[in-house]
Order: structure tokens, then sequence, then C-alpha cells
């Protein structure tokens, strides 16, 4: 035990945040499981819970019959079909670094829950059965991974055991990956060849596969670098205001009356790049001109900071008394994107109900709400040969392209620029249900 | 589990802002954001370590503003004393409005039985729904985490609830991004779990970081026990051994508070919070498994309790 965990101003390392995604029976609840179980974050009456009911069911695998998928199935249903239906978060910690997983299901009906998981992912671990190698599934998955533009790619070639860790099983389909995320403009995907059921390269490398060379899946989830530290703090400063604190006469108590009569702050987070005092901002209101002032303060609960980066939660003071209200955007002055009624955008559409052309819809982007209005359907995206086929209307799971008329204009920017400020909701102005995630085109995609 | 922060030279951690931050600033975001955009909100508040750490992450979240919604606690009558101490003295220092749901009250008017095995736990469901109801609260913070239970594994941090309160986990909206989707019809609230992401070391370090105060039994402390289901039971007003059940004087400490005729201590020596962040981060078991007897009525006790309207 390090004595760093009680120093209460060490750092804990940092987050990384990744989302498992596969075909059914690939055997990714194992894997999740085995990550778990090989990095000591599973607890001794879990595992109790576990051996209990692996043995009810008659299951013969290894580590003396634990179904270690039985880890992260939590809901009656899944334990009882043997099938993942929903997105599970896990959370695990090694020496470098704290993990939060989630946990996507396989199915063809369950892609938004992919979706889902991998939008605020850092990597995804997308598992291939070595028997089969890269299936019509896998194709889907990284189609959906680069058009939400995770950051990193890991290809888990599962089941090795069973091809009898023959290197040039693992290598034909390691190229194959390759060949697919070349043609997706996937920079970065790794294959590595593990057995989630008997261990081989999750945490401990294997031996059985002396061939291999490269890092276990344990290791590469150890160093891959977060999206955070890569480019939010690189990128132009965004501030989306959440509240005004304007605490007059509603202050906390034990605070002086006099020292914050006039107090006036923005509260939000930190999106993308850092923001100091003296910065010279842009605040944009939805359907008002640009305007410009100066940060004057960057408060964190009562603590005057020099500087906040993304992701960090803060209160902004501005120089001026402008008119500031929730919905509108704090920006670096220098970079302000200009906001735009016309938004064409990648749609992934997740509800049962059918898009349609001449729809009323509620997009959310930032913590701005506005009405639009779907006026095209540019095509739906055929995630097989990623050709855009023409089409009127989509439909539950699929991916399209559109193009929007917003009541007002938003500061959208590209997705492929910034994950953040690229992303927004579409929602049913009706029974509030989220019908899409939306991802705004332009930038450098095609 | 090994989580060490002082990483040899050549295993560095790769570069980024620190965890505790991140999750600092993810949960002020979302208090925010539930402020926001709802019109009535209110917080379960009811002393115990999450819910503590909830509370005051929302006085960070609106400083130098005070927490303009009210706390909600639904008391099922067999609280510890200490905890409700606790309670009212942080209500009291922060100038906030408590909401109290009595489980005895329900009992004492017939329209809740008391349960053969003597727990209370579930029996606060339809006081909490009831309180939701009468004050037309729209959206309700919860300090429930994910790394707590199977089913809160798979609950969304802006979670819809029916006009019955129930949960439908297999009809739940996907969270994209980091962009809720509060959006709810008349009679439908929210239930937001802004420490979702949150391990129970996480809060425990975070504690420490802050310097938060608890209520005293969450450290080392002499108790009269006994021994029930495998688990160190308090003696008290609510909850008395039974015949054969010996009584004995241990060192203990509880990892989780919760209603005493449910809540197991553990025996422990951590009497500050950085031998308690030392004992949870070498812990064997997880917190609900040591202590909490309505989580083994069966596998699925958590979910099925969420459906039906549960914290």
């Amino acid at each position: 035990m390090s004595t760093a965990l009680l120093d209460r101003h060490a750092p804990a390392g940092t987050l990384f945040r990744l989302a498992t995604a596969g075909s059914v029976d690939d055997g990714k609840s194992t894997l999740v499981g085995r990550l778990l179980h090989d990095s000591k974050a599973v607890l001794a009456d879990q595992l109790e819970a576990v051996a209990r009911t692996s043995a009810e069911r008659g299951f013969g695998g290894a580590e003396g019959g634990l179904d270690l998928a039985l880890l992260t199935d939590g809901l009656r249903a899944e334990r009882e079909q043997g099938i993942t239906i929903d997105v599970a978060y896990r959370y695990f910690a090694t020496d470098r670094r704290t993990f939060v997983l989630a946990d996507c299901p396989g199915h063809v009906q369950y892609t938004r829950n992919t979706v889902t998981g991998a939008s605020t992912a850092d990597a995804v671990v997308l598992l291939v059965d070595a028997r089969k190698g890269v299936v019509e599934q896998t194709r889907r998955h990284l189609s959906v991974v680069a058009l939400l533009r995770v950051p990193h790619v890991i290809v888990a070639v599962n089941k090795i055991d069973l091809v009898d860790y023959a290197e040039e099983v693992f290598t034909a389909i390691a190229e194959d990956v390759r060949r697919v995320a070349r043609e997706l403009g996937l920079s970065d995907a790794v294959s590595v060849p593990v057995s989630a059921l008997q261990g081989d390269n999750v945490v401990t490398r294997s031996e059985r596969t002396d061939w291999y060379t490269g890092p276990t899946l344990m290791e590469l989830l150890e160093s891959l670098p977060g999206a955070d530290a890569e480019d939010d703090a690189a990128a132009s400063f965004r501030f989306p205001v959440q509240l005004v604190v304007r605490p007059q006469g509603a202050l906390a108590p034990g605070l002086d009356p006099e020292v914050f009569r006039d107090y006036r702050g923005y509260a939000g987070q930190v999106v993308a790049g850092t923001v100091r005092p003296g910065d010279a901002v842009a605040v944009l209101t939805p359907g008002q001109p640009v305007r410009t002032t100066t940060v004057v303060g960057v408060d964190a609960a009562g603590e005057s900071l020099e500087e906040a980066s993304s992701p960090q939660s803060v209160v902004l003071r501005l120089a001026d008394e402008v008119d500031v209200a929730r919905g509108d955007t704090i920006a670096a002055a220098d970079t302000a994107p200009r906001p735009t009624a016309e938004v064409a955008a990648a749609l992934c559409w997740l509800s049962a109900a059918p898009l349609r052309v001449g729809q009323q819809v509620l997009v959310k982007h930032g913590t701005a709400v506005v009405r639009a209005l779907v006026q095209e359907v540019a095509g739906r995206l055929d995630l097989d040969t990623l050709r855009l086929d023409p089409a009127e209307t989509l439909g539950l799971n699929d991916i399209g392209q559109v193009r929007l008329h917003l009541a007002a204009p938003l500061p959208v920017e590209p997705y492929a620029v910034h994950r953040r400020t690229g992303a927004f909701l579409v929602i049913d102005p009706q029974d509030g249900a989220t019908l899409a995630a939306g991802m705004v085109r332009g930038g450098d995609e095609a | 589990m090994t989580l060490t922060h002082a990483p040899d030279p050549g295993t560095a951690s790769p570069a980024g802002p620190d965890v505790q931050d991140v999750l600092e600033a993810e949960a002020i975001h979302i208090i925010r954001e539930v402020v926001a955009e709802f019109e009535r909100p209110a917080m379960l508040f009811s002393g115990g370590k999450d819910s503590v750490v909830m509370l005051h992450l929302a006085a960070k979240a609106f400083w130098p503003g005070r927490i303009h919604f009210p706390v909600v606690h639904v008391d099922t009558g067999h609280n510890f004393p200490e905890v409700l101490e606790f309670r009212d003295r942080t209500v009291e220092r922060l100038g906030l409005r408590l909401v109290v749901g009595s489980v005895q009250e329900y009992i004492d008017r017939g329209e809740l039985r008391e349960r053969a095995d003597g727990t209370r736990n579930t029996l606060q469901t339809t006081p909490l729904l009831d309180t939701i109801r009468t004050n037309r609260f729209d959206a309700v913070f919860g300090g429930g985490r994910r790394d707590e239970d199977k089913a809160r594994a798979k609950e969304r941090i802006i979670s819809l609830r029916d006009a019955f309160g129930q949960w439908d986990p297999r009809n739940q909206r996907p969270e994209l991004w980091n962009l809720y989707n509060g959006r709810h019809t008349p009679g439908q609230h929210v239930r937001a779990f802004p420490i979702s992401n949150w391990t129970e070391l996480d809060v425990w370090r975070y504690i420490a970081r802050e310097g938060i105060e608890l209520p005293s039994i969450y450290y080392a402390h002499e108790r009269e026990v006994f021994r029930r289901d495998g688990m160190w039971r308090a003696v008290g007003e609510h909850s008395r051994p039974a015949e054969g059940e010996e009584v004995t004087t241990r060192t203990v400490r509880y990892r989780t508070v919760g209603d005493m005729s449910c809540t197991g201590a553990v025996l422990s020596e951590a009497a500050t919070v950085e031998d308690v962040v030392l004992e949870v981060a070498a812990s064997t078991l997880t917190e609900r498994g040591a202590t909490r007897a309505d989580d083994r009525i069966s596998e699925a006790a958590m979910e099925d309790r969420k459906k039906d309207g549960y914290f």
C-alpha cells in the first residue's frame, strides 16, 4: 500500500473512459469481467455471488467455473437471457489510472447504446472472434467509432485459445482491421490477441502467444493519452453558460454581504481550451449580435483561479455589464465561431418512430435549446460500404445526413474540430424523448 | 485493489487532469444543469457520506450564492441518533429547508405494515413518492453511485420516472456526451445522480481532500453489538438482540449509514479519514455486501426496489 494515499494532496492519477463493443457471443462481458477480475477490482462478496450463480447454471469454464460475464450483466432480464441489453458502467483502477468503462451491448438493435457509450469514450475496445474475423457488425461498430471520433480503437482478437494461439490467424485479422480502419479514416486501430476466458494478454502477458511482442490490453489502456489531455486544453476557449450567479439577498451563510453586493458571475464548464483573467472573450447569444468583453475573474467556490481549463466547472466574471443568460456561449474573442441557423449534420437516429422531412424538433447544443425544422434528408450511410445511399427518412439505428434549419442561430462548430462543440441532441418537443445524436459536419471530413 | 499515486518514474501516469478534479467538475456541471432546467428541484439528504459529499458539491456549484432548493430526508424512524443530529446541524449551518417524509407516521396510520424481518429500508418508497408528489418536486438529486450495485450500474445520470415513480430499465433515454435531456411531461419527474461515476474510494479521498465533516459513526468507536446474518448489528432502541444472540463490545465503524434495522457495522480501528481511505482501498468486500441486509434479499434486490420508485 502506497503512503501516497495518505497524502490528501497527492494526485489520484488520471481518468480514462473506455467503451466496449462487439457482436453477440464475442465474449465481451467475459472480457470486461476479466479486466475487473485481473485488476483486482472485484471484491470477495461479488465473486462469491458470481460463483454461486455460475454453479447454479452449471457453468464449466476456467477459474473454477466462474462465469465472469455475470459481473457485468446487471439486469434480471440480462442474466436470464445471457445477453447484455443496456450500457453498464464499471470502475477499476491501476497504479497509473482510474478507468470508467461503458460496457455496451452487441445486438444490432442496441447500436444506439454503442453510440451512447462511444460518445464520451477516450478509447473503444472492439471485440472480434478469432474464429470469425472481421464481420459485418465489426465494420458497423468501426464506422460508429469513426463517426463519433473516438480517439483510440483497440481491437481485441478474442478466443485466440480456440484457434490454438495461431499467429497467422491473428496476423490476417489484424491486417483486415487495418484495411477497414484505413477506409474509414481511423488513424489509430491496434489489434491484440487475447483470450478473455483464459486471461491471455488481457492484463497478464501470455506465454502461449510468444510470437506476439506488442502490449497487453491493459498496457495499452494504461498508456494511451486521454482525450481531455490531448486536444481539449489546446483548443480555443469555449464555455456554454449554465446559469447566472447573482446572490443578492441569498448569499451562502458566513459570507460578507458588503463584499458580494454586486457579485455577478456566469457558471459553466469549460468544454474546450483555457481561460485566464484579462482574456478578451465574445458573448454569443442566439439571435443577438456578438458582443466582446474581458474576463476579470475566474472563481471556483471562493478560490480565485489564475486559469481554468477543460473540463473544470467555474464561474466567470466579466468586465462589462452585458446581458448574459443560460444558453449563451462565452468564447475566445479571436476564434469565436460565427453562429448559424443552417446546419448540415450527421444523425444517429435513436427512436423507433422514423425521422420525417418537415418534422419539427428541438436541438440541444451546449446549454442552448432551440426549435428546428428538418429540411432535408441527404442520405443514409451504408455501414458496410460506407456509401451514402439516397433516403427520404431515417429509422431506428440508421446513421444519415440531414440539413436542419434552426429557429435561432447557434455557434455550432464541426464535430471533426471538437467533439464537445460539434455535438447536439435532437429532442421530441412533445414527449421529450431523445430522438437522435447529432454531429455537425464540416472541417476535415469528407 | 492497488491504487498508488506515487508511480515509479518508468510508469508515470499519462498526463491529464486529476481524477478528483474531473469527477468534481462533472458533478458540479450536472447539479447546475438540473437546477437550471427544472422548476422545483430537491436533494435527498440522509446524513450518509454520499449525500454529504453531494451537498458539499452543491454548495460549491452555487457559491457565493446559497443552496436555494430544499433537502429531503425519508426518516425510517430507526435512524442512528448521531446521524439525525448531524443532519439537523448541517441543515442549520447551510441555511437549508428540510422536508422529512416519515415512515413511522405511515406505520402509525396503518398505511404501511412492518415487515417480518424488521427492515424498514424497503418501506421508504411510499413516503418518498408522496413527498415528491405533494411538494411537486420535478427533479430529485440522489447520491447513488454506479459502483454500488449492478442495477445502479445501468442507470442514467438523469433518470426519468413515471407518474408512479417507477424506473423502466429497458426503456431508458440514451445519454450522449454530457448533454443531459431532462424533458418530462406533467406527472413525470427525474432522479439526478451527480456522483454516478464516483467509487467508494473516490468519495473518501474527496472527503479527505476537502476536509468534509461526517457523522461520527463513520469512524472507529466502541459499541455494543451482536452478530446477525454475518454482520455486526448495533444494540439500540430499534435493534434488539434475539434469544441466543450474544451482546459484546467491539471497536467498529459504519461503511454505509442506513436504517438501524438493516445496516451492519464493520470491525475497524480506522479513527481518522486517512485511516478510512487506507482501509477502503484495502477492503476485500463491497460496502453494500459487507453491511446491508436489504441487498441480500436476492440478486436483483436493488433492481426490484428501483423499479418501484426507490432511490
